[in-house]
Order: C-alpha cells, then sequence, then structure tokens
C-alpha cells in the first residue's frame, strides 16, 4: 500500500513512463501520418514539451479546471446500488460477506457533462500556444464535440466539428448544442458514417489547413504526441480519485472499471494507480451484439494494425480492411482503441472485458433507479461491469467506476431500445 | 537491381526531352476484371509510370474521387490477392513499363513487411509508396522492402522544410514524389511559381528523379510542370473517369492520356523539330 497522494513518479520500470522518446508504448503508438502532418506533428510534441515545464501553463489549466470545469468533482459512495448487489452475492469460500463497495467518480458533473472537457481545455491552451486560431475535432456521441465547441466559444476561436451523419441523427441535442455554442457541424456521408469516418474527415480537413488549424483529438489515440498529451490531460482524474479514496478510506482502491472506446477517460483514471501493483483495473469494451455478432471490442475481437496515426487493436479483416464496429453507445462505436490500453492489454496490466448492448441498457435503467444518477451508455458499460465483479470481491474491498458522462443525451437511444414513443 | 525499370525509364524521358507521365488508378476499379483493360489503357495512352492505388476502407489522405474509387473496388469485392494478381499479369504483358503500389499501411502490413515485400517482388512490383509510414516509422516497412530491392518512393510536401528534408530522403529511392499542395488528392491546384521553386528546392537537395502530383487535372497543367520536374503524375482527373463510364472507361482514359502525354511531348525540344 501506498501512503503517498501523490503517485510516485521515478520508479526505475515504472509503468508510467510511457511512451518512449518517439511515442512507442511497446510495439503500439507512433507517427503514422501523411508526410504533410508531420512537421505539424512534430511541432505539437515540442511545444507540448515546452508546455509542461511551464508553471504557467499548469497554472492556467489547473485554474480552468476549478473554475470552469467544476473540479475537483466527487468521488460518491454507491450505497444502494453496493447493496442491491450484496444482496444478491452469494458468501466467499470462507463464508465471508461479498459485494465490493462501490464509488462512482462523478466526471458526469463536469461542465459539458463528460469528461471529455478536461482534454478540450487543455488541448485548446496549446492550440493558443501555438497561434492557431482555428480548431476542428471528430466527434462520436457528440459529447467531445459540445467540449470542443465549448472551448472554442471560451477561447474565441472558429470551429468545425466532423461527425458521422449516422450520429448527427441519433445524437440531436448534442449537434444543437454545438451549434448553439457557435460551432459548424459537418456530417460526414462517408463510410459508416460514424466515429471512424468522422475522424477520416477530420483529418482530411487538417491536412490542407495545417497552416492555421488545431486538432483537437478527442481521445487518447491518433498519432504521437496525441495519445500521451491527452492521457496527461485526462489523468486529472485518477489523481482527484486517488488523492479522494485515500482522504475517505485510508487506503489505495482494489479496482478500478472505466469504459473505453478510445479510451481517454480510462486512461486517465488508471495512469495515477498504474505503478500500483495492488489496484487492479478493468478496461470495459462495448460488446455491442455479442462478440460473435457486431461489435466495438478491438481488444477482444481484433488485432494490431495502423491507423488513424497509431499501430493499435483494430477490428479488421484478414486484408487489413476496417470493419465496421457496432455499439448502442456512439461514443464506443469505433473499431480502433487507443495505443496505450493496446500496451496495457498486451502486458497484462489492465484486464479488458466485453458488455453487450443489452447488458449496458439494463445498467442505465439500474442506476438510474437506484442511484439517482443516469449515466452516459458508455459510463453505463462500465457500471454493467462492476455489477458483474462487485459480487464476486469481498464486502470490504472497494471500487472505482468511472462515470465518465451523463445520459442525458442518450435518453432517446434508450427510449427507442426499449420500445418507447418520446 | 539488375533491372531497374523506375530509373531506366526517367532516363529515357530525360534523353527525349520530356518529363515522364506518371499514372495513377485504383486495382480493382469499378472491378477486379475491368482494371487490366484500364491498365493496357494506360500504356496505349503513353503512360511511362503506374501507379496502382491498393484501396483501403479508410484513405484518409484522398479526397473524394480516390475515395470513391477505393469503396467501389472494395464493394466489387476486391482482395489483396487480386491485386498481386493483376501486378503480375501487368509485369507479363508490359516487362518494360515500371509499376508502383500505393496505399495505406494497414493492407500492406496486415501479413507482415515481409511477406508484402516478397509479394511484391514476386509480381514484378517496382516501388512502394505507402501514404501513411513517415521516415520515422520506416521501420514498418523500409528494410523488407530494401531487402526485397523494392524501391520505397518517399513524399515531400509543401511543409516539408529544409531541416526535415534530409530525413525524408534518407532511404528514399526510385523517385521523389512531391505533393504540389499540403491537403489530399484531387483538390486544390498549386500554383505553378511554388511549384518551380519547391522541385528547385528538391533538385538542388537530391540526385533522385522529382515527379510532382495532387491537384494536376489537364493536359495544360502536366505540360507546365512537366517543364520544370522529372514526372507528373496525375490521378484523381483518372479516376474521375472510370467514376463516370465504369466498366466501358477504357477508351476514354486511353484518350485522356493520351492527352497528357501529347502535352509533355510538346515540351521536347525534339518532338517541337520533328513536328517541324
Amino acid at each position: 500500500m501506498t501512503d503517498s497522494i501523490t503517485p510516485p513518479t521515478t520508479l526505475a520500470n515504472s509503468l508510467r513512463s510511457q511512451p518512449d522518446a518517439s511515442g512507442h508504448f511497446g510495439p503500439f503508438g507512433g507517427r503514422y501520418v501523411a508526410e504533410t502532418l508531420m512537421p505539424l506533428i512534430l511541432e505539437l510534441e515540442k511545444v507540448y514539451k515546452e508546455a509542461r515545464q511551464d508553471p504557467a501553463f499548469d497554472a492556467e489549466f489547473t485554474e480552468l479546471l476549478r473554475s470552469y470545469v467544476g473540479r475537483p468533482n466527487p468521488l460518491y459512495y454507491a450505497e444502494r446500488l453496493t447493496e442491491a448487489l450484496r444482496a444478491d452475492a452469494a458468501p466467499g469460500p470462507n463464508g465471508q460477506k461479498r459485494g465490493a463497495k462501490i464509488y462512482l467518480k462523478r466526471e458526469e458533473l463536469n461542465h459539458t457533462g463528460a469528461h471529455k472537457i478536461n482534454n478540450c481545455i487543455g488541448q485548446a491552451l496549446l492550440a493558443r500556444r501555438m497561434g492557431k486560431k482555428k480548431v476542428i475535432a471528430e466527434t462520436g456521441a457528440g459529447q467531445h464535440g459540445v467540449a470542443t465547441a465549448t472551448v472554442a466559444a471560451l477561447f474565441g476561436m472558429e470551429c468545425k466539428i466532423f461527425m458521422g451523419a449516422k450520429d448527427v441523427e441519433r445524437q440531436k441535442p448534442n449537434v444543437f448544442r454545438m451549434k448553439l455554442l457557435g460551432a459548424e457541424v459537418i456530417p460526414v456521408v462517408s463510410g459508416s458514417q460514424t466515429l471512424k469516418d468522422a475522424m477520416n474527415d477530420a483529418l482530411r480537413h487538417w491536412v490542407s489547413n495545417v497552416h492555421d488549424t488545431f486538432y483537437i483529438i478527442g481521445t487518447a489515440a491518433g498519432p504521437h504526441p496525441y495519445p500521451e498529451l491527452v492521457r496527461d490531460f485526462q489523468s486529472i482524474i485518477g489523481r482527484e480519485a486517488r488523492e479522494q479514496i485515500l482522504e475517505i478510506e485510508g487506503r489505495l482502491p482494489d479496482m478500478l472499471i472505466a469504459p473505453v472506446g478510445g479510451g481517454s477517460n480510462a486512461i486517465g483514471l488508471f495512469h495515477p494507480f498504474l505503478d500500483d501493483a495492488e489496484v487492479k483495473m478493468i478496461g470495459v469494451e462495448a460488446a455491442g451484439e455479442g462478440l460473435a455478432g457486431k461489435h466495438a471490442a478491438s481488444l477482444a475481437g481484433g488485432k494490431s494494425g495502423i491507423l488513424h496515426g497509431n499501430r493499435t487493436y483494430l477490428l479488421q479483416d484478414e486484408d487489413g480492411q476496417i470493419t465496421e464496429a457496432h455499439s448502442i453507445s456512439a461514443g464506443l462505436d469505433y473499431p480502433g482503441i487507443g495505443p496505450e490500453h493496446s500496451w496495457l492489454h498486451e502486458i497484462g496490466r489492465v484486464d479488458y472485458m466485453p458488455i453487450t448492448d443489452d447488458e449496458a441498457l439494463a445498467s442505465f435503467q439500474k442506476l438510474s433507479a437506484l442511484e439517482g444518477i443516469i449515466p452516459a451508455l458508455e459510463s453505463a458499460h462500465a457500471v454493467a461491469s462492476a455489477e458483474k465483479v462487485a459480487p464476486t470481491l469481498d464486502a470490504d474491498q472497494i471500487i472505482i467506476v468511472n462515470l465518465s458522462g451523463r445520459g442525458d443525451k442518450d435518453i432517446f437511444t434508450v427510449a427507442s431500445a426499449l420500445g418507447v414513443e418520446i | 537491381m539488375t533491372t531497374d525499370r523506375l530509373s531506366a525509364r526517367f532516363a529515357a524521358c530525360k534523353s527525349a526531352g520530356r518529363a515522364a507521365l506518371v499514372t495513377f488508378v485504383t486495382a480493382g476499379d469499378p472491378t477486379v476484371a475491368d482494371t487490366p483493360l484500364i491498365l493496357d489503357a494506360l500504356v496505349e495512352g503513353g503512360a511511362d509510370i503506374i501507379e496502382l492505388g491498393m484501396p483501403f476502407t479508410d484513405p484518409m489522405a484522398d479526397g473524394p474521387a480516390i475515395e470513391l474509387a477505393n469503396l467501389r473496388s472494395l464493394g466489387s469485392g476486391t482482395k489483396t490477392k487480386d491485386i498481386f494478381a493483376l501486378a503480375t499479369a501487368f509485369r507479363t504483358k508490359h516487362p518494360d513499363t515500371p509499376l508502383v503500389l500505393m496505399g495505406y499501411a494497414n493492407p500492406m502490413l496486415v501479413r507482415g513487411s515481409e511477406w508484402f515485400a516478397d509479394q511484391c517482388k514476386a509480381a514484378g512490383v517496382d516501388g512502394v509508396i505507402c501514404v501513411d509510414v513517415p521516415p520515422e516509422e520506416d521501420a514498418e516497412i523500409g528494410p523488407a522492402l530494401r531487402a526485397a530491392g523494392i524501391h520505397l518512393i518517399r513524399l515531400a510536401t509543401p511543409t516539408t522544410d529544409a531541416a526535415r528534408l534530409p530525413a525524408v530522403l534518407n532511404g528514399a529511392s526510385g523517385f521523389l514524389y512531391h505533393v504540389a499542395v499540403a491537403g489530399i488528392t484531387g483538390k486544390q491546384q498549386a500554383a505553378q511559381a511554388a511549384v518551380e521553386q519547391a522541385v528547385a528546392r528538391l533538385k538542388a537537395a537530391t540526385d533522385l528523379p522529382i515527379a510532382v502530383g495532387f491537384g494536376v487535372r489537364s493536359a495544360e497543367q502536366a505540360a507546365a510542370i512537366g517543364r520544370v520536374a522529372d514526372g507528373v503524375v496525375v490521378g484523381s482527373a483518372i479516376v474521375d473517369i472510370i467514376g463516370s463510364h465504369g466498366d466501358a472507361a477504357a477508351p476514354f482514359v486511353k484518350d485522356f492520356v493520351a492527352a497528357l502525354r501529347g502535352a509533355l511531348n510538346a515540351n521536347s525540344p525534339h518532338f517541337r523539330e520533328t513536328a517541324a
């Protein structure tokens, strides 16, 4: 057990020291972009390194997280959920009471309703530092698009959001929000018309406008240094959770659970704990209709490949063509995953668990009814995983679930899945 | 290399006093069965070098024309093995015309770089352009291609500055592909003055032939670029013809390519003498 609040930073074989100088996490990560983008990627890396050394940058980031985002957000003990799961839990082999204590890290209480804003604030500060007046972003569920449009408004930047036409259809409230915030929403009609295609078109726009445009990538993926800097900006989640659980329980948790699409909220929660061997971690992939059918579980159902600037696990066929992902959650509907997760999966530090659409839908309703918290469908995947795991742990064990976003945006999708007309 | 078709062809064009005509089509567009006729049309129209695009589901560096070609090809069921079969047949039929595979890393590397390099060698492919493997990630593909004697053709762009150019040239072979606009394929046209400046800068840094592409759509543009570069690449404009005419595209492709070639020929002092 670690008694310090600040995670150790100088361990010899620290799992927290990735990526290497060329942006690789083991065999994953890297910089697989067209030559036109390379100079900009290298400049971004340089600017980010300088910013990280600059106390003024950190001070401004931290202050905006406090006064604008509303951090720190609470670590909340979900007692009714815990007790409900305990009621159904079989006793352990020694007759001990089972059903771990479940805490929720309340990222859904952030301004704009999800963890995405943490990263957007950081990247907008970098954009300003690089003298870029225009920002672009891709979005799936619309959360990252809303967060980007928000910081663009805050910083007075011109903003274009690329969004799959299918997602524009299933996330209408967020589309309207982005427009209110002054962003232009560009529906992407190519390919599967979801997140990956939005990313393709954002990259196409970027490569044509590198001179004045900053690409705010929404997840811990893409070419180096994006996976690293997005993780660093999102690590506020894990640093806060660590401090909070030590204050509340006087010890580290036994397990962390977070949903993984690209995986930025998960890596943000996990990273400050990676060197704490006693803390187990589960990343929850979207198993859609089940791993035998249409799904978005890149680790469970994919293999290593190159897409969108990085080498990582991808859903693909034998010829390396990318196959379409499916999840009821637009934010998880992506055929890849951040490269650090691929690495953590291969070295066995984090376990990745698939959760289906149906399981997530059930947990969406359960958490709403038991705790008065409507989770995003993404986050509902993590809650579903906790429902499976908590009854197998002793009652004195502790799980932290990342409640990465709120579910208001999903009520139409959920209603439709439940056959309810609203 | 025993038979270096690429350098032989650039040398031949140079001694003819004109730029090489480099033409791009996507393999399997609209179907694998149509591609041989289209490749024949390119050669018959006067193309010097053929770039054969390997289709990919997510062609991020391409504009709508080539993206649609990728989707048409994949939609009609094109597999990687079909592309190598097309290359093999092309090599038999056109033993002297250089053939370059162009595409994205994932389809090339999904079975490993050695496998890919071996397939290229067996099929008589002369060079490879991998759009999303910059020099920084050369280890993914460069060593295997070099070991197999396949040229790795690198891209230089308007954003490739003097500090970075040596890294791009280190390990580049065959020719240097100058992407004339910072953007995707088939969109904007580069200003002629910018092209001339860029080619001069690149020529000062390398002895490799310089081919210029992206946004070259007409015979007039090809001629203008051909006056300063060693090669002119035309892709989207040809792919658009295939998009419009489908399986009947070959004669239209041939006519268009012949017009491009005629414009390049007209630059040649020899050609002018003959014509006079």
